[in-house]
């Protein structure tokens, strides 16, 4: 049974990296006219400000990489298979840099704001929604988180934007953005690490701030549902204490659901957050598409939307393996 | 009987409280509970019976409420019991064998688990291997092996869940276990088995039991006592031999000859007309409108549940006590 | 027929003043309407074209909410972007919802293979994040109109409105009047049409509302990311080209500002509607007391 449900998990995890690659393949060549010619024109048209050798070798490397002669199922393949060992092809603005190199440079960046605050705003969200529905929860607390409610229809960035300008530009409390401050070299000092986390607390309380009524409204659902079962009746009965009854019995029933979205909800999560390091310049994937975007460096935006699929579907899979060892019951 | 009874209720009341309108779902119940003794109530859904244990236990939900009475269980009466008082008297005093047995364990707990935090919840001072090797023997009494503990409840058959729950309700040695239709998910052979096995433990514990239900054939193996509810009112409550024997009231009269009988294979005769509707209580007796026997007065008078020979209660104008 | 409805219509607005929720959710769609609608009436929306006006110009008199460094009035630019930000948001909504309660209808009412495909297809599609396919095909579409956005983000907003359609359907189908339906020998279209249908649009009504509010917000991403239709100054084009001249490090907060509380005041009107629909199609989420 649970070998079943952990081939399931691992076949399903290749059918989107397979999908995402081939995203990048077939849409491109649906449009009109001839994408792949024109991006080659951008580089020619670009080449200006590019040593001409250099220029020729990204078109070389380009025709080499699709193969234009060949049948498209070939061409599908062959796309399929660089893609697969993460070979992303040559950045035009980083040149000669390849795109994957951009991108392995900015994941950890990106991964490590992202998982922070996603636990941060799942762990609290939680915790508040299953208060909300707890009958003897503190009054405050069904006046306090309604306020998070409201924010969590605010989009990451739209915040961001609004917290930059009072924390960093008027109060000055803050930097305005970056993942650290100019100067300094990456390395492994608490006077480095202290400084990551100054740059680092906006956007994560703009991505918390905003997601963490999401997980509450959903706990709060999922709550109410599980104490009206037999066995919070039971535990009760037993004279168990309230602390007990709330955290082992009610709690860690209604998490189960909400893991599951939390699979289902990381895409949006993400998508979210790329465009939070856009309002933050935060040296990530996602400053790393708006800086792409800007310089028309399209195999780096088609690296970008692949590396965001990919890390999504990593994040599925982790909390899909995760989630066995929290329900005895996967067979469902 | 002994003057100690493990249980006294006095003029209970529950209510629904629905928006301005009461509905009462116990009205007025008195009775005692004695150690080592089995009292069976039944009565159609509905009647009451198992708000009455809810209440009992003070497990009932709003807009459910106790309006007044007494329970009196060791000197104490539970229903004005502060919080913590009534958290510690609950399982160590006074057991439950839920209804949803199917659904009464929690899914993602050991059942090793869900059975030590009911002693832990009481500060009993035990060392972990004594509450380990208390579990293992409670669930060899219940007739399931040790292994049991380990397990979840999703790899239980219904039947072992419910021995599960019957060593988990006689955990902590209460003098009062209370069982809302214990059998009711299982199938019929299963039924009788698991009966006997709550039947053996209690004996062994000398605790006193309320078997609720509406198994007439369960509760004349099992009950000693049989109370009768209808429409929230306790209408009789009789030794088990002189219920099925001389029935006092006209409902329990229905009810028994409603059972289909092993000797003459007779057509169940079923009671006509149905319960009335809590929200609009017939006037006087509230059974009159079904009662094939029914006079002027009990269209007026609400009847009283009266003392009769040979521990016989009935609430009726018009059982005469042939003994006195 | 006509008194029906108009008892229904009573009992719906008797609801709505009910629901304090739903109440302050539709006032503030109402002002964004009444905004676009009377807007141009009041205001020269001609001002919203570039170089219309001075730059960079503060709230004034003349500009009250001051103008942007491309030389436009930024009131001019709330007034004509608001419409074609709730244009892009209901027709993606619109055609996201039926699409996907097509599809949750048809794997929750046939089941079998044709439900095993379209859900796994639903649950698949629900883990790629939608931004980077929007990145894709917006990077690949040169010149992009309002529509084109809109039917771009509609083709990737199904998913949930199948998955709860399905579940819903799912349940219906084993209710005992629609077997009655199939004994009675009706055909599967009437069933679907007559005996299913009915119960699952409120249900689709509150998906249509998160749809739309999805479908906002991915616009308004892949706006602020400088894909969107670079002609229209619409919401989210408007920030973008605000970030991109560093209004904020310029204090010019009147240029970034007021598309934002626009958006705000949108959302907040979306998630308040479509929370109160939820409580109205799942009376447990209700509270009592």
């Amino acid at each position: 049974m649970k070998q079943a449900y952990f081939i399931r998990r691992l076949v399903m995890f290749f059918v989107v990296v397979v999908l995402a690659a081939t995203v990048n393949f077939i849409i491109p060549r649906l449009m009109p006219g001839d994408p792949i010619g024109a991006v080659l024109e951008e580089l020619r048209a670009r080449g200006a400000g590019m040593q001409s050798d250099s220029e020729d070798e990204i078109v070389a490397a380009y025709r080499a990489r699709f193969g234009l002669d060949q049948p498209i199922h070939i061409q599908y393949f062959r796309f399929l298979f660089n893609t697969l060992r993460f070979d992303l092809g040559y950045s035009i603005s980083y040149y000669p840099s390849k795109v994957e190199a951009a991108l392995l440079r900015a994941l950890p960046w990106t991964v490590g704001l992202l998982a922070i605050s996603t636990l941060i705003s799942f762990a609290a969200g939680s915790f508040f929604g299953a208060m909300m529905a707890w009958p003897r929860a503190p009054g405050f607390m069904q006046r306090f988180v309604p306020m998070f409610m409201i924010l969590s229809a605010v989009p990451y960035y739209l915040l961001g934007l609004i917290l930059v300008y009072i924390f960093a530009f008027v109060m000055r409390l803050l930097p305005l953005g970056g993942a650290y401050s100019s100067g300094t070299v990456p390395e492994l000092s608490l006077r480095f690490l202290l400084d990551v986390i100054k740059h680092g607390a906006l956007p994560a309380l703009s991505i918390v701030l905003t997601s963490v009524g999401f997980w509450a409204l959903s706990m709060r659902g999922v709550m109410v549902t599980v104490l009206g079962e037999d066995y919070l009746t039971l535990a009760e009965a037993k004279g168990l204490p309230d602390r007990r009854i709330f955290f082992a019995y009610a709690m860690r029933n209604a998490l189960l659901p909400q893991v599951t979205s939390l699979a289902i909800a990381l895409g949006t999560v993400t998508s979210g957050a790329v465009l939070v390091e856009v309002v933050f310049n935060y040296p990530g994937i996602g400053w790393l598409l708006y800086n792409a975007l800007r310089s028309s460096d399209y195999y780096m935006v088609q690296g970008v939307a692949f590396f965001l699929i990919l890390t999504v579907a990593v994040s599925v899979l982790v909390v899909d393996l995760i989630y066995p060892l929290l329900d005895p019951r996967i067979e469902r | 009987m002994s003057q100690d009874s493990a249980l006294q209720v006095k003029n209970l009341r529950v209510s629904y409280m629905t928006g301005k309108q009461e509905v009462k779902a116990v009205d007025d119940i008195t009775f005692s509970l004695y150690p080592g003794e089995r009292l069976g109530i039944v009565g159609e859904s509905g009647s009451g019976k198992t708000t009455l244990a809810m209440a009992l236990m003070r497990l009932h939900k709003p807009p459910a409420y106790i309006m007044g009475g007494e329970a009196i269980l060791d000197g104490r009466n539970i229903l004005a019991l502060g919080r913590e008082q009534m958290r510690q008297t609950r399982w160590s005093k006074l057991s439950l064998i839920p209804q949803g047995s199917m659904n009464s364990l929690n899914p993602v707990i050991k059942i090793k688990h869900q059975m030590a935090d009911a002693i832990e919840a009481h500060e009993r001072g035990w060392t972990r291997g004594q509450i380990t090797k208390h579990i293992g023997e409670l669930l060899g009494r219940v007739g399931l092996p040790d292994s049991v503990a380990e397990m979840y409840p999703h790899e239980l058959s219904g039947g072992m869940k419910q021995r599960v729950c019957i060593a988990l309700a006689i955990i902590l040695e209460p003098s009062v276990i209370i069982a809302d239709e214990p059998t009711s998910a299982l199938d019929v052979v299963v039924q009788r088995v698991v009966m006997q096995t709550l039947n053996d433990v209690q004996e062994q514990l000398n605790a006193a039991m309320i078997i609720i239900g509406h198994d007439m054939g369960l509760m004349a193996q099992s009950a000693d006592r049989l109370a009768v509810m209808y429409a929230g009112k306790m209408v009789e409550v009789s030794p088990i031999a002189s219920f099925f024997n001389e029935p006092q009231h006209p409902y329990s009269k229905l009810l028994i000859s409603s059972l289909p009988s092993p000797e003459e294979k007779r057509e169940l005769a079923g009671i006509p007309g149905s319960q009335p509707s809590l929200l609009e209580l017939p006037s006087g007796c509230a059974f009159h409108p079904r009662c094939p026997l029914a006079v002027d007065r009990c269209k007026e008078e609400i009847p009283l549940l009266r003392d009769f020979s040979g521990g016989r209660r009935a609430a009726c104008h018009l059982v005469e006590d042939q003994a006195s | 027929m006509l008194e029906n409805v108009l008892l229904h219509v009573k009992s719906a607005i008797s609801y709505i003043w009910r629901t304090p929720k739903l109440l302050l959710g539709l006032a503030l769609l109402l002002s964004l309407l009444l905004l676009s609608l009377v807007g141009p009436y009041i205001v020269d929306v001609d001002k919203a074209r570039p170089i219309s006006v001075p730059t960079r110009k503060p709230p004034s008199a003349e500009h009250p909410l001051g103008t942007d460094g491309g030389g436009r009035d930024m009131l001019a630019v709330i007034i004509t972007g608001t419409p074609q930000t709730l244009k892009m948001g209901v027709l993606a909504g619109l055609v996201g919802v039926t699409l996907g309660t097509s599809l949750g209808l048809i794997a929750g009412y046939f089941g079998g293979r044709i439900d095993m495909i379209i859900s796994t297809a639903t649950d698949t599609m629900l883990t790629i994040p939608p931004l980077a396919i929007l990145l894709v095909v917006a990077g690949s579409v040169r010149a992009m109109t309002v529509t084109d956005m809109a039917i771009i983000i509609a083709l990737l907003s199904w998913m949930f409105p199948a998955r709860t359609i399905r579940a819903q359907v799912l349940s219906l189908r084993e209710q005992p009047y629609v077997h009655m339906a199939r004994l009675a020998g009706l055909g599967d279209i009437r069933i679907i049409f007559e005996e299913i249908m009915p119960n699952i649009l409120p249900l689709a009504a509150a998906s249509f509302v998160g749809a739309t509010s999805g479908a906002v917000l991915a616009g308004i991403g892949l706006e602020v990311l400088g894909l969107g239709p670079q002609r229209t100054p619409t919401l989210g084009m408007t920030i973008y080209w605000a970030q991109l001249y560093s209004a904020l490090i310029n204090g010019l907060w009147w240029w970034w500002l007021p598309p934002i509380i626009v958006l705000i005041v949108l959302f907040v009107g979306l998630f308040l509607v479509s929370a109160a629909l939820d409580e109205f199609v799942n009376p447990r989420l209700r509270r009592t007391g």
